[in-house]
C-alpha cells in the first residue's frame, strides 16, 4: 500500500515529468522563433488595379492560368475581369464569360442559362472593366475558418494554401466574401491567387502584372515608401472592395464605381 | 469538371469561381447531428427531470442516439475532397475555426453517451456474463458472447443494491451533463453556418439556437417513429405467440402502452416545435424589417426562387400540418406516424433551405445559383454528393441500431436502477 508521502512525491515527479516535454513545445514554437529572427517583416505585398486602364483583353487571366497551372479549360480561375455596363434607363449589367480568359469578344452580356442581352451602343450610359484577384486581406476570414491551419498568412501578408494539408472541406471557400477561392480540379484542394508567390519572392512581377499590356495591374511593397505602388495608394483616391466585411483587403482600386459588386 | 459545376446552374451575374460547394451531404450533416442531440435530450427528460411517462422511451432514445452518433460524422467524411486527411482536424486543430472543435465536442459527447449506456446496462451485462462464465462446455457462439459481455462489464461484477443505487446516481449526473453537451454539439453545428460573415443568409446569432430547437424536434420525432415501428413489430410478434417471455403479453396491453407513451412524447414535440418556428420567423421578420444591403437578393430567394421549398414544404407541410395533427385531441398511432414523418421532413427541408438556400444567390448579390441534386451517378463524386449518398447516410442508423440493440436491448431489460 502506498503511503501518503510517497503518493504525493510520485505525483509531483509525474507532473514534472509530463510538464517538461510539454514545455519543449512552447520552446520550439515555430512562430515565435520566426518572430525572433525577423522582428517586423520589411515587406507587405499590396496590389493596385487601375480600372481606367483596363480594356478587358483577358491577357492577365490567360497568363495566370498558364503560370499557376490551373487547367486552361476548367471554369475556375485565380483572377478574372468583370465587365459592367450601365444603361441610360438606370439598369446595371455585369458579366465575366469564362472569367474573361478570352477577353470580351462580343458586346452581348452573358445572363447565364444560355441567355445573352445585346445592348445598343446609344443606350449605354457608361461601361468599364474591373479585374479581380485575391485581396490578401489583412484580416483574412479564410484563414480564420480553416479547421486544420492549411491556409495561413505569410509575414509579408500573402495568404497561402498548403496543398499537402488541406482536407478539402470548403469552409474557406464559403468564408471568402470575394469568391476568389475554388477547388483545384487536379489537386482537389482549396486554391486561390497568391500574388504569384513563387515569383514575387524572387524579385519578379506577378504573371498578370507582366502580361497586362496597359499597366492596369501593379504589385508593390507598401512598407517601402519609395515604391511607386505605395505612392499611388498614398496620393491617389483609391477604393477597396466590400469594406463592410471588415476583412481589410489589400488590393486597391482606382476608379471604383458604386455598382461594382 | 470542376467540383460543384455538375450540379450548379448559374443565372445572371455570378463570380466565375462560385459553385454550390456545400451540397446534400452538408444538408445531411446537421440533420443527422440534430437527430443525435434530439434523441439524447429526449432520454434525459426522464433521467434528469424524472418525467416518469417517458421511462419506456428514454432507454430507447439513448440507444438510438448512440447508433446515430456513429452516422453523424459520415456526411462530413463523404463531403471532404480528401477524406483520408480528415484526421488532420485532430492532429492540428486550428481553433479559430468552428469546425476545428468538432473532434473535441464530438468525442466528449460520445464518451458521455457511452458511459451513460454502460451504467444503464451494467447489470444486464453482469447477469449475462456470470452464467456463461460458470458454464463448462461452451459452444463457439457462447464463447463469443461470453468474451463480449465479460469485456463490457469492464471487470465489475458487483450488482448489489448499493452499487446499483450509485449507478443510478451516475446516470443522472451523466444525463445532466449530457444535455448542455448535446445542445453544444448541435448549437455548434449551427455556429458553423451562423458565423460565416460572407453568407448573408447564414450570418445570424440566432442560427445555433434555431438549430438546437429544430434538432430536438427532429430527434423526438424520429424516436417516436422508430418506437412505433418496434412496438408494431412486437404486437405482430405477440399475435404470432413468439414472445412468451415478454413483459407485455397481449396485443391490447402493448397498444395501450404505445398510445400513452406517444401522446406524452408528442406534447414535448409540440413544445419544441413552437419554439423552433418562433425563432425562425423572428429571424425572417428581423431580416425584412432591417432590410440591409443583402435583403434585396435574399427577398428574391426567400419569396421567389425558394418559395415552394420554404413556405410550402418546410413551413406548410413540415410544420403547420403536423402542428394541427398533434393539437387535435385523441391522437391515434396512425395520425402520429403521419405527423412525425412530416415533422422529420420539415426539419430536413429546414436544413436544406439553410444550406442550399444559402448558396442560391451569388456573393455579388446580382445573380443566382440553382442546385440540381444528382440522381443517377456517373462517378464517385456525383454518387456521394447525390441522392445515393444522402440515402446511404439516411438509412445507415437503422441497421446500426439493430446491431447495437443486440448488445443493448431496448425492451424487457431489468433496470440497473
Amino acid at each position: 500500500m502506498i503511503n501518503r508521502r510517497d503518493f504525493l512525491k510520485n505525483t509531483a515527479k509525474g507532473i514534472a515529468g509530463i510538464a517538461l516535454p510539454l514545455a519543449a513545445f512552447e520552446i520550439v514554437n515555430p512562430r515565435k522563433l520566426f518572430a525572433d529572427k525577423s522582428d517586423t517583416s520589411k515587406v507587405r505585398w499590396v496590389f493596385v488595379v487601375d480600372t481606367y486602364k483596363c480594356v478587358g483583353c483577358g491577357m492577365c487571366v490567360k497568363a495566370c492560368k498558364k503560370e499557376n497551372e490551373i487547367p486552361y479549360d476548367a471554369n475556375v480561375t485565380r483572377t478574372w475581369v468583370e465587365r459592367y455596363v450601365m444603361t441610360k434607363d438606370g439598369k446595371t449589367f455585369a458579366d465575366t464569360p469564362k472569367g474573361a480568359r478570352d477577353g470580351f469578344i462580343t458586346s452581348k452580356i452573358d445572363l447565364g442559362l444560355g441567355k445573352f442581352q445585346d445592348i445598343k451602343k446609344e443606350d449605354i450610359e457608361k461601361a468599364f472593366f474591373v479585374p479581380k484577384l485575391c485581396n490578401q486581406c489583412e484580416n483574412p476570414p479564410c484563414v480564420q475558418v480553416c479547421p486544420v491551419g492549411a491556409t495561413y498568412q505569410a509575414p509579408d501578408g500573402v495568404v497561402l494554401v498548403d496543398r499537402d494539408w488541406c482536407i478539402g472541406c470548403g469552409y474557406c471557400i464559403m468564408g471568402c466574401p470575394y469568391g476568389v477561392r475554388f477547388f483545384h480540379p487536379v489537386y482537389h484542394t482549396a486554391e486561390k491567387c497568391n500574388f504569384c508567390y513563387h515569383r514575387i519572392t524572387r524579385g519578379l512581377k506577378t504573371a498578370c502584372v507582366q502580361a497586362c499590356p496597359f499597366g492596369a495591374r501593379q504589385i508593390g511593397n507598401i512598407k517601402d515608401p519609395e515604391d511607386p505602388v505605395t505612392k499611388i495608394i498614398r496620393s491617389e483616391r483609391v477604393g477597396i472592395l466590400k469594406e463592410e466585411f471588415g476583412t481589410k483587403p489589400q488590393v486597391f482600386y482606382l476608379g471604383l464605381d458604386r455598382e461594382v459588386k | 469538371m470542376v467540383h460543384g459545376e455538375f450540379w450548379t446552374i448559374k443565372e445572371l451575374f455570378v463570380y466565375p469561381n462560385e459553385y454550390i460547394y456545400w451540397s446534400v451531404q452538408i444538408v445531411m450533416y446537421p440533420f443527422m447531428t440534430g437527430l443525435v442531440a434530439g434523441a439524447f435530450v429526449l432520454s434525459s427528460l426522464y433521467h434528469v427531470f424524472g418525467i416518469k411517462q417517458l421511462r419506456e422511451m428514454a432507454r430507447f432514445a439513448l440507444v438510438f442516439s448512440f447508433a446515430l452518433l456513429f452516422v453523424a460524422p459520415m456526411p462530413i467524411v463523404l463531403h471532404l475532397q480528401h477524406p483520408l486527411r480528415g484526421i488532420n482536424v485532430f492532429m492540428t486543430p486550428h481553433f479559430t475555426s468552428a469546425i476545428a472543435a468538432f473532434g473535441i465536442v464530438f468525442s466528449t459527447y460520445g464518451a458521455i453517451v457511452a458511459s451513460e449506456l454502460w451504467f444503464l446496462y451494467r447489470r444486464h451485462f453482469v447477469e449475462l456474463a456470470l452464467p456463461l462464465k460458470e458454464k463448462q462446455d461452451k459452444g463457439l457462439m457462447e464463447w463469443f458472447r461470453y468474451l463480449v459481455f465479460c469485456a463490457l462489464t469492464l471487470g465489475v461484477y458487483d450488482i448489489s443494491e448499493e452499487t446499483l443505487k450509485s449507478d443510478e446516481k451516475a446516470i443522472k449526473i451523466l444525463a445532466a451533463i449530457g444535455i448542455p453537451v448535446a445542445c453544444f454539439l448541435h448549437g455548434y453545428a449551427g455556429f458553423i453556418f451562423g458565423s460565416v460573415k460572407a453568407n448573408a443568409l447564414w450570418m445570424t446569432p440566432l442560427m445555433p439556437v434555431i438549430f438546437i430547437m429544430s434538432a430536438i424536434v427532429s430527434g423526438i420525432a424520429l424516436c417516436m417513429l422508430t418506437y412505433i415501428i418496434t412496438m408494431e413489430l412486437r404486437k405482430w410478434l405477440s399475435i404470432r405467440g413468439k414472445s412468451a417471455t415478454q413483459r407485455f403479453q397481449s396485443k391490447e396491453e402493448l397498444a395501450g402502452v404505445e398510445v400513452s407513451v406517444i401522446r406524452m412524447t408528442a406534447r414535448y414535440l409540440l413544445m419544441f416545435l413552437v419554439l423552433a418556428i418562433t425563432l425562425e420567423l423572428l429571424d425572417l421578420i428581423f431580416r425584412g424589417y432591417t432590410a440591409v444591403k443583402s435583403w434585396d437578393v435574399l427577398r428574391s430567394v426567400i419569396y421567389g426562387k425558394d418559395f415552394i421549398d420554404i413556405f410550402i414544404l418546410q413551413y406548410g407541410i413540415g410544420n403547420l400540418i403536423p402542428f394541427i395533427i398533434f393539437l387535435l385531441p385523441g391522437l391515434t398511432i396512425r395520425r402520429a406516424v403521419l405527423g412525425v414523418c412530416l415533422v422529420i421532413f420539415g426539419v430536413f427541408m429546414m436544413r436544406w433551405n439553410v444550406v442550399i438556400g444559402g448558396q442560391a444567390f451569388s456573393l455579388s448579390f446580382a445573380g443566382y445559383m440553382h442546385y440540381h441534386l444528382p440522381i443517377v451517378p456517373h462517378d464517385w463524386d456525383t454518387f456521394k454528393e447525390g441522392l445515393g449518398g444522402a440515402l446511404l447516410i439516411g438509412l445507415m442508423p437503422f441497421p446500426l441500431f439493430w446491431l447495437i440493440s443486440r448488445i443493448f436491448p431496448v425492451f424487457n431489460v431489468k433496470e440497473s436502477h
